[in-house]
């Protein structure tokens, strides 16, 4: 047990931490986005799907990253667009229209990587996104390694989560963003376009989860499989509840996860004699558990999952 | 500036509830072209070996029905729950948890007649996707806790709970795979065709149709089940103990996707694999709203999509376009039906201002 409290070992769980949560955090505030303008996004782990692939291809073809990660995010609000006109344009129920998306996706993507690359035994790789360390900071003893010796998406994902804070909290798309969450009519009467900024939130999230989802194929990992996401669409949509639809609690969540995600890994590392499939359960049982907790008094959107048509007030 | 209005109309007629879902399957069938030429698929040919695969030899017609039936169990597990607005997106996790415990009784019960080693594993496998389905009902109704995400997530936790038996104590001895032991001949589903899997768990699944939709339209409980998705507020109101509905609904919708599990093990595998399911739970929701949440509409969207999956491998061995089409399908055709279905309540008028 010695090797449990040495600094080496603090300081990479640490850095599996900050590694873990990153795609969580940039699924998790696309989904605040989506849920904070009144619209259930149950797309996103096929979003994160698409982005995961469509990084991974574009970066295989023309060995950019950053054109992946671009291309990551324009499938994102691609699928977020077509999430749009069924559940806002359309006015479908949210909950299922929803999971067609991520049926279609998860589909769509398997079928784009087999048509692009066939069965092969070896599964191709690209060379990934590389750490950075922060000068200085990176120095401070046991906690900076970790935290600042870390992907450049990763820092981005820490950047948006006061920017995301800003724009709901701190500016006027903000407030109608809440207000047609909380209630479309009144956002309607007082001249918002309902439509206009769900269609905006959904889209722009869309983009969120297509990055999330290539950090995974980009960064964290070199290569494309089919269960790459593992859940972690599920995993952001439920840390949106557990963090009460605000983007810092929405990250501290992630961050949670992150960190049982990568202890999970380091005691395997460890020898621990109990089955990893044990510790890849707890993340999700303490999701769980979490959510008895803040369930009762969650604040949720009040227009979540109503669809808004003008000739029905009240939708 | 001209603009969409989307306005009630009046009920469509009954014919309107039929010819829907044929033309949303119409409709999703022209589209899948799409994927199919990007594929480079020569198209008719495609379209000719999806169909001639899945239903043009008495073993391929059959085996069609093979893949149906989990497809239909999970189907009406679903649409059971949608119909009381319990959101059980957990099908797939209650089918594993079928699945594992007819993994234990069937490799294990060697002690007892032969005769009662099947109805126990049925039984018992219901009862485990019922309960396990029962926790979110639980986590809904005293909790508040969201059903779609407690029941998505349950999911991975049964598949996990499955992995670590799988590469524990369930692990088939001297075996370094992830897979249990064989389970003893009298726990098999018997074949009832020859030169064919056409198995007992077919039937169990036809007999589900009929079961369910006794429930939904000649017992109180299927009124009461109804009442709760309609207006479960009104339903309160009105006297109806909704929290012991949705649990019971629960209990019926997990244990239908449980028998589905059952079936996989003790008809298709006879031991336990990490993929048991290719995502049949998933499937399920797609099947039920295209049959509209009723029991008869989700035997035949059932048998629809075991038309595509199973077609849809010869298509992929005859023309080279990957198997992954299904799925692609299937996503479409859930959204064509939803945008269909909203056509029988709604209208879209084009305006100008």
């Amino acid at each position: 047990m010695g090797e449990f409290f040495e600094a080496a070992f603090i300081s990479g769980l640490i850095g599996a931490m900050m590694r873990m949560a990153t795609p969580i955090i940039f699924a998790t505030l696309g989904e605040i986005l989506a849920e904070r303008s009144g619209v259930l996004n149950l797309g996103i782990e096929g979003i994160m799907l698409m982005g995961a692939m469509t990084g991974f291809i574009v970066t295989f073809g023309t060995g950019s990253l950053w054109l992946g990660v671009l291309m990551a995010a324009i499938v994102g609000m691609i699928l977020g667009l077509l999430m749009a006109f069924l559940s806002v344009n359309l006015g479908l129920s949210q909950h299922v229209s929803v999971l067609g998306i991520t049926l279609f996706s998860t589909g769509l993507a398997m079928f784009i990587y087999r048509l692009h690359f066939g069965s092969p035994t070896v599964p191709p790789i690209v060379e990934p996104f590389k750490q950075i360390s922060l000068p200085l900071l990176s120095k401070i003893p046991v906690i900076g390694p970790g935290l600042f010796t870390q992907y450049s998406l990763t820092y981005l994902a820490w950047l948006l989560i006061p920017v995301m804070s800003i724009l709901l909290y701190k500016t006027k798309l903000g407030l109608k963003i809440r207000t047609v969450g909380e209630n479309p009519v009144v956002a309607d009467t007082v001249g918002v376009n309902v439509t206009v900024i769900r269609t905006l939130c959904l889209v722009a999230g869309g983009a969120l989860m297509g990055v999330g989802g290539a950090f995974l194929t980009l960064a964290h990992q070199n290569m494309f499989l089919i269960d790459v996401i593992g859940g972690r669409g599920w995993v952001s949509i439920a840390m949106v509840i557990f963090g009460n639809w605000d983007p810092l609690k929405g990250a501290i969540g992630a961050l949670i996860f992150g960190f049982l995600d990568g202890l999970q890994l380091r005691l395997q590392g460890l020898g621990f004699d109990i089955s990893f499939h044990i510790f890849l359960m707890i993340p999700y049982l303490l999701t769980i558990v979490a959510l008895i907790g803040v369930s009762r008094k969650a604040a949720v959107p009040a227009g979540l999952l109503r669809p808004y048509r003008r000739e029905e007030k009240g939708g | 500036m001209i603009r969409m209005r989307i306005t009630k109309r009046k009920p469509l007629p009954k014919w309107a509830r039929v010819v829907i879902p044929i033309a949303a399957i119409v409709l999703t069938l022209i589209l899948s072209a799409i994927p199919i030429l990007l594929a480079g698929g020569h198209l008719w040919k495609s379209y000719f070996y999806l169909f001639y695969g899945a239903l043009g030899t008495r073993f391929n017609l059959l085996e069609t029905f093979v893949k149906a039936s989990p497809l239909l169990l999970t189907g009406l597990a679903v649409a059971f729950a949608f119909r009381a607005k319990f959101w059980n997106i957990g099908a797939e996790g209650q089918l594993l948890a079928g699945a594992l415990t007819a993994t234990v009784l069937g490799v294990y019960l060697d002690g007892i007649p032969g005769v009662l080693v099947l109805p126990v594993i049925l039984i018992s496998g219901f009862l485990a996707g019922g309960l396990w389905a029962a926790i979110p009902a639980i986590l809904k109704t005293k909790l508040k806790v969201d059903d779609v995400v407690s029941t998505l997530l349950l999911n991975y936790v049964m598949i996990h709970i499955m992995g670590a038996l799988l590469f524990g104590p369930l692990q088939q001895p001297g075996s370094s795979w992830p897979r249990s032991s064989a389970i003893i001949e009298a726990a098999r589903y018997p074949v009832l065709l020859t030169r064919s899997r056409f198995h007992l768990g077919i039937l169990i699944a036809l007999l589900a149709v009929l079961v369910i939709w006794f429930i939904n339209k000649r017992t109180i409980f299927g009124y009461r089940s109804k009442a709760v998705g309609v207006n479960i507020r009104a339903a309160q109101f009105g006297g109806i103990n909704t929290t012991a509905v949705i649990l019971w609904t629960a209990l019926v919708s997990g244990g239908l996707a449980g028998l589905a599990g059952v079936g996989e093990l003790c008809a298709i595998q006879y031991r336990l694999i990490m993929d048991i399911s290719p995502g049949y739970g998933y499937s399920g929701i797609v099947i039920a709203m295209l049959g509209n949440l009723h029991p008869v509409g989700v035997l035949f969207s059932s048998l629809f999509f075991s038309v595509i999956i199973v077609g849809a491998h010869t298509m992929s061995r005859m023309t080279g376009v990957p198997t992954y089409i299904a799925e692609v399908i299937q996503g479409m055709a859930l959204m064509i039906m939803l945008i269909f279905l909203l056509f029988t309540e709604y209208r879209i008028r084009v305006v100008r201002k």
